[in-house]
């Protein structure tokens, strides 16, 4: 056991909005669906709470309507709290922060709330990356290696002709990180940053003071980068199954992942479940000539016709005789009867009528956007 | 400092429901699961919750401690509030003594101090084992505006169905000339839903009569009720319409869960205008595996299916392995059908596993003597061993 709020919780719920620009155009990376039943926010919130950090701050930087309709005061990751809890910071939160252009311009508009923690030690991630981890043990490693800086990276398939963007790390025999490159054209198995970081919080305001004082605003170039030798930048591998969502295709895959069950048991943990902000749905219905085969069919769905290889976010409806393959469906999408749809994802509250054919690709899903009627 | 509050809820959820047996040996009625990702009390809590209600007691008594759990802190319902709230009252010790709740009437008489903290004009009496969804604030209302000093909740059964209920006779306004329990000639066929509207000030004078009388049963069907309209209260009948079902038995919870398959069963769970709330787990999303098979069911967060289900009700984390048949039965949160094993109209409850092979339950038309048939029933935590056949009828609370 320690002291409450000796770990602060910073997560950034906007990094790489630009990545998968189509999702984010009326969102936050973090308030993507994802999986069924979540937000990609919900994982670095959960991994946090089943950590034991209990005060969290969320910085965010536009488009956070949604975000703030599902964070709500945080009651569901049991974050509505007099200590700590969860603390939504949305820009201009003092006069003359304004847009953040980068990470350490971010943390110096929140600096204030940061302060104010009683935390000895800050745990930061964005919402790019569905995985469960225990932040405990990245801290500990933080600690035993006296650190100034820990990243946690994973091995990962990168390839640049896939349009992955990542900061590829070189890592000594000691786990000191002694090289970053940003989006490398190369291809094959590497340790990429996972953009979570442990960091000692007098630590974290001295880099910031710093860097903000000389017009520097990029973590990963100003820090990372410019100061890998004279600060001892760990890395601390993250062995857990993870999915980064950095392209659209990127996303498409991570969904349609989670029906390869050995996966799906590695990213829901029983010991660590991952929290959402509740529907209170009916169960899932399937009605008489329902076929469903290799899908994730949340609550509130209503299947009357045929579903392989999907997924199915809360409150989807699928008419008779209509066929969906090889889709990521969000949330309250209507399918018409005898549709026939395949490698396809839609986006929130999409109406397709009647009978309706779509056909994406595998390598190419074809993307409906948020509300649209076909 | 309490702010007076128009209405308060109180819950009767104190009952054993002794006629569901292995199914509330260890947990009181309103806990019981029902309909894939609920419990039997979600359905009054929700009631009150979408009707404005925003104080509820719970009397609770037998095994309260699942139930206990479950509401917690009235958060799933919203009724977590700064004033008012869902708040379990258990019976007390006092400086005279302790006692139980000894009937219906007397649960709500030991707990009058909470009541009258909110000083409110009505009380509405609920039960915790009906499914329907209602809204208490029309029938409120509708008490008003007859100034009456009691109005019960009824529902239009068949001339058959009245033989086993609370009968009200009315006249054409609705006012309620005769109650009668269980009449052998019913004289009409408008049943008592065990929802009562009173106005405080008169129930509490009968409440308080009702006790010094030490009638025995104190009991609002069988005391309170007759001693108001002996005394020519204004008693009247709020008709209710739309789907209503008393779950005080097995047969009838699992006909209940059926229900819900049923087209014709006017119950939606879907409607966003009127949610169900229920405690959620936390579980990922519903797995359908490469060879399961699911036809016209409910299947719940968190459950993985690879076999056959029909007809049927899976809840949450529940698992149908490979090459299981499930038809026409209830499959309660986290229990296990292991390869092979065969489920038929059957109600089997919480963490069970059903190993390999096994057969509970057939169905009607296998069964050659009609009265031989009926559901089997297992209870909660039990272990059915390979190849264990369990018979229609059968209820079973212990490993086999």
């Amino acid at each position: 056991m320690s002291a409450k709020n000796k770990v602060l919780g910073l997560i950034f719920a906007s990094m790489h909005d630009s990545s998968v620009i189509d999702l984010t155009k009326k969102r936050t990376m973090g308030s993507i669906p994802f999986g069924g039943r979540y937000r990609l926010i919900d994982f670095p919130l959960s991994n946090m709470v089943n950590s034991g950090i209990t005060e969290v701050g969320v910085i965010t930087k536009s488009n956070y309507g949604s975000l703030l309709d599902h964070l709500g005061s945080g009651k569901e990751w049991d974050l509505s709290s007099k200590n700590g809890g969860l603390h939504l910071l949305p820009p201009f939160s003092h006069v003359d922060s304004g847009m953040y252009r980068g990470r350490l311009e971010a943390l110096n508009g929140v600096w204030e709330f940061i302060n104010h923690s009683d935390a000895e030690y800050v745990v930061m991630s964005d919402c790019d990356i569905a995985t469960t981890i225990d932040y405990k043990a990245a801290i500990d490693f933080h600690k035993e290696t006296d650190a100034d800086i820990t990243v946690i990276y994973g091995r990962y398939a990168y390839d640049s002709n896939k349009n992955h963007t990542a900061n590829v790390l070189g890592i000594d025999e000691n786990g000191r990180v002694n090289d970053v490159m940003v989006n490398p054209q190369i291809s094959g198995e590497c340790s990429i940053s996972l953009d979570m970081f442990v960091i000692k919080k007098d630590f974290l305001k001295n880099i910031v003071i710093t860097s903000v004082s000389r017009n520097q605003y990029d973590f990963t170039k100003d820090i990372l980068q410019a100061k890998k030798d004279e600060f001892k930048i760990m890395g601390y591998e993250h062995k857990g199954y993870f999915s980064k969502i950095d392209t659209m295709n990127g996303y498409y895959e991570a969904n349609l992942e989670l029906l390869d069950t050995e996966k799906r048991n590695k990213l829901f943990i029983k010991t660590a479940p991952i929290y959402t902000k509740i529907r209170d749905n009916g169960p899932a219905k399937f009605g008489l000539e329902s076929d469903i085969k290799n899908s994730l069919i949340a609550d509130g769905c209503i299947i009357e016709g045929t579903v392989e290889n999907c997924v199915l976010c809360r409150g989807v409806k699928i008419g008779k005789d209509a066929i969906v393959k090889n889709s990521v469906i969000m949330q309250d999408t209507v399918i018409g009867n005898k549709c026939s749809i395949n490698s396809v994802i839609t986006d929130k509250n999409v109406e397709i009528g009647e009978g309706k054919v779509l056909t994406g690709s595998k390598t190419y899903p074809i993307y409906i956007g948020k509300n649209a009627k076909i | 400092m309490y702010l007076k509050k128009e209405c308060v809820a109180m819950l009767l959820a104190g009952g054993q429901g002794s006629r569901l047996y292995a199914l509330t040996q260890d947990m009181a009625k309103p806990a019981v699961p029902y309909g894939g990702k609920y419990r039997l009390i979600d359905f009054p809590l929700s009631n009150c919750t979408n009707s404005g209600i925003d104080t509820v007691g719970v009397l609770t008594q037998y095994q309260p401690l699942v139930l206990n759990d479950y509401i917690g802190n009235g958060q799933p319902w919203d009724l977590d509030r700064n004033h008012g709230g869902v708040h379990v009252l258990p019976p007390y010790q006092t400086s005279l003594g302790a006692s139980w709740y000894e009937g219906t009437a007397n649960a709500i008489y030991q707990n009058m101090s909470f009541i009258e903290r909110y000083d409110p004009e009505y009380v509405i009496v609920l039960g915790g084992d009906h499914i329907y969804k209602m809204d208490y604030s029309k029938m409120v209302d509708f008490h008003k505006e007859n100034n009456a000093d009691c109005t019960l909740a009824v529902i239009d059964v068949s001339l058959e169905e009245a033989k086993r209920l609370g009968i009200m006779t009315c006249d054409p306004d609705y006012r309620v000339i005769e109650f009668a329990e269980k009449p052998q000639q019913p004289k009409s066929t408008l049943a008592s839903m065990g929802i009562y509207v009173f106005t405080w000030k008169k129930l509490k004078k009968y409440l308080i009569e009702n006790e010094n009388e030490n009638s025995g049963s104190k009991d609002f069907g069988k005391d309170i009720i007759p001693a108001m309209l002996g005394n020519d209260e204004r008693l009247f009948a709020y008709a209710f319409e739309g789907y209503w079902k008393d779950v005080g038995t097995l047969d009838s919870l699992w006909e209940a869960n059926m229900d819900l398959l049923s087209p014709s069963v006017p119950l939606d769970l879907y409607d966003s205008k009127w949610k169900v709330y229920s405690r959620n787990n936390n579980m990922p999303p519903q797995y359908i595996g490469e060879t399961a098979e699911v036809e016209n069911s409910m299947i719940s967060e968190g459950s993985t299916i690879h076999g056959k289900v029909d007809f049927s009700i899976i809840f949450a984390g529940a698992t149908i392995e490979e090459g299981a048949t499930v038809n026409y039965s209830i499959v309660m949160p986290g229990t296990v059908i292991k390869a092979g094993a065969v489920i038929e109209y059957s109600i089997v409850g919480e963490d069970c596993v059903v190993h390999e092979n096994a057969k509970v339950g057939l169905s009607p038309e296998t069964v050659e003597n009609r009265d031989e048939w009926g559901i089997a029933v297992i209870g909660h935590n039990v272990d059915i061993s390979e190849g264990a056949e369990v018979l229609p009828k059968q209820i079973i609370s212990k490993n086999v």
